[in-house]
């Protein structure tokens, strides 16, 4: 559970987790076996259509949640179940609370349930004299250590078994050895002790299938279905957002769920309760049965619209799974009760601003959770969405306002980098590079230089470097160079235009556009972020481009994506956003799929040793994962792939600033993965992803050089 | 009902990759034979139920010592079927249990039972068991052997919506179940039986 009371008491948290090795080795090795194991599971499944699927069906049910939950209550009563409808926490503990006591309870056995989590349920059961065991071996574990899960699906990962084993020892009285079978058997004989005893079970459901009143439960342990036969009481708590209209809808989301969880068809057991079932031991051998309902905010949040696809989720945690941070830092500080991705999101739902306000700056914004999630929930940018409206509760800090109104003037921000052209000149060392970090950024930022503004940018390069003009141009295209491609790296912009010699292409450089405003929606500042888009809009709107080319990833895809977004629900801006949107692309999709370049482009000579860094705006924000690959083999460059190529490089923009720690490790890893291709040049389609790689070789003293591609298609052109 | 010849090659394969132990039997006097053999190999010369020869909590081992002798279990068979695995069962010298399995939380052996249906896409076996003693029997037991006839198998789990509709018109219980009970909770390594049984053995039967 995250506790942090500030958020720099946050980030040393953080910064304690990132040196916890165990931790970050098991995590290493889950993140790498998981991608392959998910990957096999769906080998013969259209998972993005499932997905789509999924989320249709979950939204249509959350709109009609009310409709569900009545029907659902009309058919489990009939058939001898008794359900209820708590509106917050505190009620649904109550009402489970009563029920024990009505029913003579002494002894409960509970099998997983994350909406018991969330409302702190064994803390209330346990204030009522009422003796609580969970009985799924991860949950009984840190039940035991007293400490909240740090995984939704395996809650006890940052935990080895020297430690289980001594705590079994503590447990059991008798000293127990480090083989992990054997402890799962020492398990299996104390908690099965403990079910002869329970009066009641409590257990957590997937699925309440409204048309027949039936609760659906996956475990792998077949804990709940002990959980559900043995004791005579048996209480299901599930959000209301598990309603589904019929039996069909929970079977798709099995498909799914496991898949996603943990790379397998399907979990060992699966479990369906309609109604009371037998048991011996009741009154009148038929089991009490109560199914009691979490709203806790579900009703309001379906009718958001924005935010009513948070209520999608199936708990399969893979947006955990995925997570670059989550990896290093491990659900406990990634997460209060809900981990992971969405375990940001619904923090601030469920549990509060106060808790969420620092969880919700720790992501990278790399959109892995996105792609993979099972109910195709736009994980990060409700990140970001929360991240603003908070700062909109609770005020902008000083330096993200301040930051904001520079940059909506983009005169004036263009100003700022051209004085710091001149500012930089004491620190600015021949190679590029700052030589020594001003104060504000040191120490913690010490792990990746740096580099210095450009002489001249490309904005007043442009007329030079300029093609001549095409009569009749194949493509017409206006470029979008981004800030640092214009002030930092002009050189990756002149080599764009040169890549493209004699291709017919018709190119133009609108002046007025500015920084795309990625970095303004990262600090929460959305209306800055907002006029930015605006003056970008309208100053490509008077070129008659077919193209509005990018070579910056991150530029690129929120042109594409967040731009519609922001803009397009105002009648104002709807249409002329979308057609801006429509004519955005990224520099290798241009020249591979649209301008077509072939072998016979470049030179005919052996090219260098290269590898790949794919950007995560590139791979994941436009879903463009060949187009870059291709290009350097049609060029003739001795391509290598990189392991976890498509993992993030930790640069993130003002991330690394908030973070710098975990960007280093981000970055470090990145480089021992590079190192091993052997390879003699990077390779990447970003260039923040060149900045922070290009920082970390230098740091590193790794022999590698780091280019945008466009450097090395110009270079190899014939 | 048809056997579909890939749909039983298919849930052949998928159980196998779940853990679980798949065989052909041609007449369920061939299934309690092999019930038989499974139940006297095991363990052959101790009669400890797994996880009791480890170090634990005096109460955890008194329930250990409540089983006694080989059982098996086996709720919902016919009175006849009932009869001639008895028979087989005292030539062995096991226990045949038809209910109070709840005495026998200890430790059962085998559970011994029918399934509904197989789905072959996940190697799943389709286990209706309203009765409390077939749940316990499937649960409690250390190894389960379940017979399914091959034309139960269908290819995948909407086949079954209809049929799970049915059930679910009155109070019901219905499985799913796919391999044996697992777990890999400590350090992401697979250990299996930490609730239910250690090993699952489905036995296809032709015909019916
Ligand atoms: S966008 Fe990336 S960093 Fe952010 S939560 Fe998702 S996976 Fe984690
Ligand atoms: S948000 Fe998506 S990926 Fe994360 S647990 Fe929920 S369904 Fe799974």
């Amino acid at each position: 559970m995250q506790d942090a009371k500030s958020f720099k008491e946050y980030k040393s948290q953080i910064d304690e987790a990132l040196g916890n090795d165990f931790l970050r080795t098991a995590m290493d090795n889950f993140a790498v076996a998981y991608r392959t194991g998910r990957a096999n599971a769906f080998a013969n499944i259209d998972d993005k259509a499932l997905i789509k699927d999924i989320a249709d069906a979950k939204d249509c049910a959350a709109q009609n949640i009310d409709e569900l939950y009545a029907k659902f209550k009309e058919e489990a009563e009939k058939k001898g179940a008794v359900v209820h409808l708590a509106k917050d926490a505190q009620e649904a503990n109550e009402i489970i609370g009563r029920i024990a006591l009505e029913e003579k309870c002494k002894s409960i056995v509970k099998s997983k349930s994350m909406t018991a989590e969330e409302t702190l349920l064994n803390h209330h059961l346990e204030d009522l004299d009422l003796q609580v065991i969970e009985t799924d071996l991860g949950e009984w574990i840190i039940q035991l250590r007293h400490e909240g899960p740090s995984h939704m699906v395996m809650p006890a990962i940052h935990l080895s078994r020297h430690q289980v084993s001594d705590l079994f020892t503590d447990v059991t009285g008798k000293k127990q050895d480090d083989d992990i079978q054997k402890l799962v058997k020492v398990a299996r004989r104390e908690l099965r002790q403990k079910f002869t005893q329970a009066d009641m079970g409590i257990s957590g459901g997937n699925f309440a299938i409204a048309e027949s009143g039936t609760v659906g439960v996956v475990t792998n342990e077949g804990n709940a279905r002990l959980v559900t036969t043995l004791p005579r009481v048996h209480v299901a708590l599930m959000g209301l957002d598990k309603l589904t209209p019929k039996l069909h809808d929970a079977l798709r989301v099995l498909k799914a769920l496991p898949r996603n969880a943990t790379g397998q068809a399907l979990t060992s057991y699966v479990t369906w309760v309609t109604g009371a079932n037998e048991c011996a031991t009741a009154v009148d051998s038929t089991k009490k049965v109560h199914f009691v309902f979490l709203d806790n905010g579900r009703r309001a949040l379906a009718k958001d619209p924005l935010f009513s696809q948070v209520l999608r989720c199936v708990r399969c945690g893979a947006c955990a799974n995925v997570c670059p941070v989550y990896r290093m830092v491990g659900g406990h500080k990634m997460g209060h009760i809900y981990i992971g991705a969405i375990g940001l999101i619904l923090t601030y739902f469920f549990h509060g601003t106060d808790k969420a306000k620092n969880l919700v700056q720790n992501c990278i914004n790399c959109g892995a959770c996105k792609e993979i999630c099972a109910g195709g929930i736009d994980l990060p940018g409700l990140i970001k969405e929360i991240h603003a409206r908070i700062q909109d509760e609770e005020g902008h800090p000083l330096t993200s306002a301040l930051l904001g109104k520079m940059m909506k003037n983009r005169k004036l921000f263009h100003k700022f980098l051209r004085i710091a052209k001149h500012a930089q000149k004491p620190v600015a060392g021949k190679d590029g590079f700052i030589r020594h970090l001003p104060m504000i950024f040191a120490p913690n930022h010490d792990f990746r230089a740096l580099p210095t503004v450009a002489k001249v940018p490309f904005r007043d390069m442009w007329d030079k470097v300029k093609p001549a003009k095409v009569a009749n141009p194949k493509h017409k295209v206006a470029i979008f160079s981004g800030c640092v491609q214009d002030f930092v790296y002009p050189e990756q912009s002149v080599a764009t235009v040169e890549s493209m010699r004699g291709k017919d292409i018709g190119l133009e450089f609108p002046m007025d556009q500015s920084c795309c405003g990625l970095p303004l929606q990262m600090m929460g500042e959305k209306e800055a972020c907002k006029d930015v888009a605006i003056q970008n809009m309208e100053a490509f709107e008077n070129s008659d481009c077919e193209y509005i080319l990018t070579m910056c990833a991150s530029c690129a895809s929120h042109l594409k994506h967040n731009y519609p977004k922001m803009l397009g629900h105002d009648p104002k801006y709807a249409v002329r956003v979308q057609e801006f949107a429509d004519k955005v692309i990224d520099y290798s999709s241009f020249m591979n799929d649209v301008i077509g370049v072939s072998e016979d482009d470049f030179l005919d000579s052996k090219g260098k040793k290269v590898t790949y860094h794919a950007p995560c705006h590139l791979c994941r924000g436009l879903e463009v994962k060949e187009a870059p690959r291709e290009l350097m083999l049609k060029a003739g460059l001795d391509y290598i792939e990189c392991a976890e190529e498509e993992v993030c490089c930790g640069f993130g923009g003002t991330y690394s600033v908030k973070f710098p720690k975990v960007s280093a490790q981000l970055l470090s890893k990145k480089m021992n993965n590079i190192k091993e291709t052997g390879a003699d040049i990077l390779l990447t389609d970003c260039p923040g992803c060149v900045m922070q790689l290009r920082g970390g070789a230098k740091k590193n003293g790794l022999n590698v050089e780091v280019h945008h591609i466009s450097e090395l298609i110009s270079e190899r052109r014939k | 009902m048809t056997v579909d010849n890939g749909n039983v090659k298919l849930f052949t394969e998928k159980a196998g990759i779940a853990g679980a132990a798949v065989s052909e039997v041609s007449s369920l006097e061939e299934a309690f034979q092999y019930t038989m053999d499974l139940c006297g190999k095991k363990e052959a010369c101790k009669l400890l139920v797994s996880g009791c020869e480890e170090g634990l909590s005096s109460k955890a081992g008194e329930l250990c010592e409540t089983k006694n002798g080989k059982t098996i279990a086996a709720p919902a068979l016919s009175k006849k079927q009932f009869s001639s695995l008895g028979k087989l069962c005292s030539e062995n010298g096991f226990v045949l249990l038809k209910d109070g399995l709840r005495k026998h939380l200890g430790g059962i052996d085998i559970g011994f039972s029918f399934v509904d249906h197989g789905i072959a896409e996940t190697g799943s076996l389709v286990l209706n068991c309203r009765s409390e003693e077939l749940r316990l029997a499937t649960m409690v037991s250390e190894i389960h052997v379940a017979v399914l006839p091959k034309s139960k198998i269908v290819a995948d789990s909407y086949d079954l919506e209809s049929y799970m509709e049915e059930c679910m018109k009155n109070a019901d219980y219905t499985s799913f179940i796919t391999g044996p009970s697992r777990t890999a909770d400590i350090e992401r390594v697979l250990a299996v039986g930490v609730h239910g049984p250690l090993e699952l053995h489905i036995l296809l039967l032709e015909g019916v």
